[in-house]
């Protein structure tokens, strides 16, 4: 409890210095705020816009496929839904989810009073609004927005019109807040840390931003060179990926790749360290292998950057290369293995109780298992040249992102939501919107599987009869489930009006710096940074 | 709330911002690297002539099928012969017709492809037009021939092969800096299927 004390003390102490008690009035405020929480709190706001972008293009999307045969939209603006729809979600609504999570949560776990780079952190975020107006603007220029998928392989992506130009720029404006706001995380978790908070005292959230933000600042660079060789392509008369001009299409799909597959794996940690703090306190016990996690995050930092080409198997890469990445890539599910191990032997003969935090954990820990398994089946080089560009990868991937790191955004939401407003949500909504999104996600998304088994290829506004029932369950499920996340924002703006005071540490097995401050949490925090010591903070694991 | 930010801190941020240059610095040394592994374990073989021992005897009988096609460029490109019954194991010519329609001259790359895709490696071209980038002068007209087998150990399920080239141009021609009389090589990387 030292550290509310200190807290309380300085909040009202010895600063004259107005600027101390909060951000500067109305919309200015935010545009110049360079407090962690300011910033955290615009990064959440913003992803959920994004997200609910993001997903009325997956409506379109679902409501094209309802029924065989072309309804409502034109095979290129279906191809524009689908790109955009994935841009949107990876980039503009799961990334800045969590990069919101860091910012808020990070410094309080680690007792820093605010991120290393105050002022960078601020640009980092003000970038995104641009990128997300070029994202979505470039629907309206001549030609549309890019249709090539979200993985923009030439040829294609260096026919397109300006739409994929703007695309490119938002990636490169994305791919700089990215590195930028890594770069304030790695110093913050390095440089930053409270008297006695060793790295492996660290709770497991800061271990995986620690990873993922080594990883961002590794490929990300990747991706933008890649995109701009795509752009000079397409403007400059070089020839990267240009086959008339001795350049090679198929390099493109390695660079992509290079970056796409620990791209994965930037969105996986981070939920997973959500996810290592919501069971252990619903558990009401430590988190079981605690360095084991710590070791399982690293390997698969590492050895996401070694197995790409499992996107590629049927561009003819050699037997040989078909076999190491599939092997290498089977690999993965050994560290991924301990850390579902862990979870579960948390919970074994915890004291589980299941509000909202606890059900999107326990939500997250089936499906993105479920997830995972199908990822496996792929990794397999003779099973995946059949369900290549598949509804069975869309069904895979989607449980990996929505029921993985979405989910997880939702527990980590509900967990920390009554520390961030200092009021209780309203718990019996929260349940709704679980018991919602779950069985509606599993509507949509299980069906896929079989979809693809039996041979529906993906990103084509049209299918055989044959796929209409298992399309139309899906859509509805599809539907149901976008629908249910509106449920979240009524539990959030019902949150910010009102409700019951949350006490300091509303979870009972709740453990961390964060939950020794008051609700809401003052403006400014750990000014003078707390002294770590055993007991005081069990906390970390 | 500002508060001096270490001098620590700079020291790790330039650090990783280093490190994020160097992985920009990273996609651009790919074409490189991908272009001398690919020479390098033989993937790159497409513009190199196959090896091929003839014999007395032929093997089975096949139909051989070719199309011609160009891809944005100021030629005609026609193959001569559409069909051609032959067996495996036979040596046989095929002539290409080429017709500048442009008043320029044209550096093209013819690039094949082949169905079905798995029949690739078993057509060995003794010499062909799409060896080497080729020039055309203005209104230039120009037969060129396709010298090739097909290997006895065809899958038997072929009963016909089809040899497509489409005419790429190079731009900036023959010896400018961009190229190295390598057109293409990727896109038949995946069409030769290995
Ligand atoms: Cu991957």
């Amino acid at each position: 409890m030292q550290a509310s004390h200190d807290t309380h003390d300085h909040a009202h102490g010895d600063h004259g210095d107005h600027a101390h008690h909060g951000r500067a009035p109305g919309l200015m405020g935010w545009f110049t705020t360079t407090n962690h929480k300011d910033i955290g709190t615009m990064y959440l706001w913003f992803s959920f816009v994004m997200f609910l972008v993001g997903g009325a293009m997956s409506l379109v999307i679902r409501g094209e496929l309802f029924a065989p045969g072309l309804q409502y939209v034109s095979p290129e603006f279906y191809n524009q839904m689908l790109t955009l729809h994935a841009l949107i979600m990876v980039f503009g609504a799961i990334m800045p989810a969590f990069v919101g999570f860091a910012n808020w949560m990070i410094p309080m776990m680690v007792g820093a009073p605010d991120m290393a780079f105050a002022r960078m952190n601020n640009w980092s975020f003000w970038l995104l609004p641009p990128a997300a107006i070029l994202l979505t603007g470039s629907l309206f220029v001549p030609g549309g927005a890019a249709g090539t998928g979200w993985t923009l392989y030439p040829p294609l992506s260096v026919q397109m019109g300006l739409g994929m130009d703007m695309a490119i720029f938002a990636v490169h404006i994305l791919g700089m807040s990215s590195i930028m706001g890594s770069i304030n995380i790695i110093t913050t978790i390095l440089n930053m840390r409270a008297p006695g908070m060793t790295l492996m005292r660290m709770p497991m959230f800061c271990w995986t931003w620690l990873v993922t933000a080594f990883l961002l600042i590794a490929s990300m660079p990747i991706l933008a060179g890649a995109v701009t060789m795509l752009l000079t392509d397409r403007h400059f008369g070089t020839s990267f990926f240009n086959a008339a001009g001795g350049g090679d299409p198929v390099l493109f799909q390695h660079i992509f790749w290079f970056f796409g597959h620990p791209e994965v794996y930037i969105i996986a940690l981070p939920a997973f360290g959500v996810v290592s703090h919501v069971i252990p306190a619903f558990s009401r016990k430590h988190l079981f292998g605690y360095t084991s996690m710590v070791y399982a995050i690293a390997a698969i930092g590492l050895i996401s950057f070694f197995v790409w080409a499992h996107h590629m198997y049927v561009t003819g890469i050699p037997l040989t290369g078909q076999l190491y990445f599939m092997y290498a890539t089977l690999l993965i599910a050994v560290p991924t293995g301990v850390k579902v191990f862990n979870w579960i032997t948390t919970m074994w003969r915890g004291e589980l109780t299941f509000e909202t935090p606890m059900l999107f954990a326990l939500g997250f820990l089936f499906l993105f298992t479920v997830g995972g398994l199908t990822g496996l089946v792929l990794a397999i080089t003779a099973v995946d040249i059949q369900l290549q560009d598949t509804y069975y990868v869309v069904a895979h991937f989607h449980y990996v992102m929505v029921a993985g790191a979405l989910f997880s955004a939702y527990a980590g939401a509900y967990f920390w939501l009554p520390k961030w407003t200092g009021r209780m949500y309203d718990e019996a909504l929260g349940k709704v919107h679980f018991w919602t999104s779950i069985v509606f996600f599993n509507v949509a998304f299980f069906p896929q599987h079989f979809l693809g088994l039996a041979g529906m290829p993906r990103r084509i506004p049209d299918y055989a009869t044959q796929f209409t029932d298992f399309n139309a369950v899906s859509s509805i499920g599809a539907f149901g489930f976008g629908f249910s996340q509106l449920i979240f924002l009524w539990v959030v703006l019902k949150n910010i009006k009102g409700g019951e005071a949350a006490p300091v540490k509303p979870w009972d097995g709740a453990t961390g710096l964060e939950w020794t401050l008051p609700s809401p949490v003052p403006y400014h925090t750990f000014e003078d940074p707390p002294v770590i010591t055993e007991e005081h903070l069990a906390a970390a694991h | 709330m500002m508060t001096a930010i270490p001098v620590t801190n700079y020291r790790i941020a330039s650090g990783l911002g280093l490190v994020a240059i160097a992985s920009f610095l990273f996609a651009y040394i790919q074409p490189p690297l991908y272009r001398a592994f690919c020479e390098w374990t033989g993937i790159y073989d497409v513009q190199k002539a196959d090896e091929f021992r003839a014999s007395a005897t032929v093997g089975r009988p096949i139909t051989m099928e070719f199309d011609a096609n160009t891809h944005g460029t100021g030629l005609r490109f026609t193959a001569l012969q559409t069909s051609l019954p032959m067996h495996t194991g036979e040596l046989v010519q095929v002539n290409f017709r080429v017709e500048n329609l442009s008043n320029h001259s044209i550096t093209g790359q013819a690039v094949p492809s082949y169905g079905p895709k798995h029949a690739a490696n078993f057509v060995k071209k003794l010499d062909c037009f799409c060896f080497r980038q080729q020039v055309f002068a203005p209104g230039e007209v120009r037969v060129m021939p396709v010298v090739f087998a097909l290997d006895r150990n065809l899958p038997s399920d072929i009963g016909t092969v089809t040899l497509s080239y489409t005419f790429f141009e190079v731009p900036g021609g023959v010896g400018s800096s961009n190229n190295t009389g390598s057109a293409a090589n990727g896109a038949s990387t995946s069409g030769s299927g290995i």
